[in-house]
């Protein structure tokens, strides 16, 4: 029985959620009473393992070969397919980055195995793992068990464990080269470099006040009464991700998972009902108020005031007594 | 060229749900039932594909009986034909279950291309698509916001975190998942729906299919979050929370 935590890297470049993954790898560890293995996954990388080792890690496994320099679904899966095939682990662990929900349903699908997806938390039930998920946009979470012969495979949402609470260990933990073979021609796409985009000047993580809006702003015309706001406390509009997709907001001025992250002094959110993908974007706010009709929004899990009530009653109001108080 | 568009009925987004009395999932009752909106916009993009190069669209979906209507409404938007693997198991079932069912269905129609949303509103797994890919064995991308199919291969853009993008190249067939907002997604015309009354609609029972997997990922109960957060609510009318805000915001939390 081991648990074998799988990172994620770029360029050398650690992936942030790795650790969190590590995290999460240690107490899963505990839990099972088992030996835990860090994997590393890319091209010349055993500088990245020599990193991990100091972490209370009882193995770290280097998955190197040049075949595995560029991220592709088929080629990281052949290696993982032959590392599990070697280390036969009861538990393989991803962080839920973009890469994974690319690569881990493909791996474990291979197997025959489920894959549970994005958990928040996990604990122990009469010997076995329950996983934590979240349903229907957040607003539901649910217990989860696997069935079926090992290995199972989850991922852990970014966040869910902190990354700083990573234990160090008592002494550097051994690497271990796996050997692999990589078949390039059973590689079917061919990705190019990661390039990004054009970037503006919009830098929505050094704002300390963020007014953001969602679905509950309705109309492109509703967006000046929020801007309004936004001036009146001396901050920044922003928006999640709907709001930028509709093109009412340019799309630098997204908070979530595929936007920008923040952890402004107060984080203003606006008719937005904090599906997790928003969420993971802003929950590091000092301070977080919503305003939303719906008492059910999962965004009021979350904030430290709410506002059960028509933004637009709300908004005026608020933007009224700040100004007659300049 | 021949593509195929998976589509779930989930619940309606702003719906205000209950749990069922033993807590493994929600009633349905007086709940209101829509096509999963991150499908709608890989529906979108098989018609503007269908559009440019020609061929058929057909739309897919493994789900209860009620899930028919949602097939009858990517029919009206343009879809040619429907097929629904129609079984009450759907609602509750794993990414995997339900990409088996898919995978069964969708060997009996040839294909260049194959499109689903990013993830459903309702059980979340966001690997159904990648896993239908596996199970047929073709290769696959996701979280797509771009496809140029003029050539012999797919070319996609696809988004990676923060800002980051990433050209690929892939064979046809494939299976991409496709990105919510990389279009803009029409409205079913009233022509359109009467169309969709004329169009071949396949049903399937999963014996029919010979679908024997069952899901290994077991919900064993739904509840409630835990509030991690004490929240203060404020009442009163809007210049009152307006004035307990203000106040709270500058000598609570102290962030005016």
């Amino acid at each position: 029985m081991s648990v074998l935590v799988v990172t994620e890297q770029q360029d050398g470049q650690w992936h942030r959620m790795s650790f969190e993954a590590v995290a999460a790898g240690q107490e899963a560890a505990k839990y099972l009473e088992c030996p835990l293995r860090v994997a590393v996954v890319g091209s010349k990388v055993s500088e990245l393992a020599a990193e991990v080792a100091a972490m209370r890690v009882s193995e770290i496994v280097l998955l190197d070969d040049p075949g595995l320099e560029e991220y592709t679904a088929d080629g990281f899966s052949q290696a993982l397919v032959q590392a599990i095939d070697q280390l036969q682990p009861t538990l393989v662990l991803f962080p839920h980055t973009y890469q994974v929900r690319d690569l881990a349903p493909k791996l474990a699908a291979s197997l025959g195995k489920p894959f549970v997806s994005d958990a928040i938390d996990m604990r122990v039930e009469n010997s076995r793992l329950v996983f934590v998920r979240q349903l229907f946009q957040g607003k539901l979470n649910g217990d989860v068990t696997v069935e079926g012969e090992a290995p199972h495979f989850a991922s852990v949402q970014s966040g869910a464990y902190r990354a700083d609470a990573v234990e160090q260990g008592d002494s550097t933990a051994a690497i271990r080269s796996l050997d692999l073979n990589i078949d390039t021609a059973g590689i079917r796409a061919t990705p190019q470099r990661p390039f990004r985009e054009a970037r503006d000047a919009v830098d929505l993580g050094a704002a300390d006040i963020i007014v953001s809006v969602g679905r509950g702003i309705q109309d492109p015309d509703n967006i000046p009464q929020a801007e309004a706001l936004a001036r009146a406390l001396g901050g920044e509009l922003a928006a999640s991700r709907p709001i930028c997709d509709n093109g009412w907001l340019p799309l630098d001025r997204q908070i979530g998972s595929s936007g920008q992250t923040v952890s402004p002094s107060l984080y203003l959110a606006l008719g937005i009902s904090g599906a997790i993908q928003h969420v993971v974007g802003m929950k590091g706010a000092k301070t977080i108020v919503a305003v939303n009709k719906d008492p059910g929004a999962p965004i009021f899990e979350i904030a430290d005031y709410g506002i059960v009530a028509d933004l637009f009653e709300i908004v005026p109001a608020l933007v009224k007594l700040l100004e007659a108080r300049e | 060229m021949n593509i195929l568009v998976c589509v779930k009925q989930v619940v309606a987004r702003d719906s205000v749900l209950r749990l069922d009395p033993d807590g493994t999932w929600i009633l349905d009752e007086g709940l209101a039932f829509e096509m999963n909106e991150p499908d709608t916009y890989a529906l979108e993009e098989a018609l503007r594909l269908k559009e440019k190069h020609g061929g058929e669209v057909i739309a897919i979906t493994a789900g209860p009986e009620r899930s028919a209507s949602t097939i009858r409404e990517a029919l009206a938007k343009g879809a040619d034909r429907g097929i629904h693997i129609e079984d009450e198991r759907f609602v509750e079932a794993d990414a995997f279950e339900t990409a088996d069912a898919l995978a069964a269905a969708i060997r009996k129609e040839p294909h260049d291309l194959i499109l689903t949303g990013l993830q459903s509103d309702d059980s979340g797994f966001g690997q159904t698509g990648v896993v239908l890919a596996e199970l047929l064995g073709l290769p696959h991308a996701t979280i797509i916001v771009e496809i140029d199919a003029s050539g012999n291969d797919l070319r996609c853009k696809r988004e990676l975190e923060a800002g980051w993008y990433q050209n690929i190249t892939l064979p046809k067939p494939a299976l991409l998942t496709i990105q919510s907002g990389i279009n803009k997604v029409r409205y079913a015309t009233l022509m359109g729906i009467k169309r969709a009354r004329r169009k071949p609609f396949t049903r399937y029972t999963p014996d029919e299919l010979d679908i024997a997997v069952t899901a290994q990922q077991c919900l064993q109960r739904l509840y409630q979050p835990q509030q991690t957060q004490q929240t203060e609510f404020l009442q009163g009318t809007s210049r009152e929370i307006a004035e307990q805000l203000v106040a709270k915001l500058r000598f609570e939390a102290r962030v005016l």
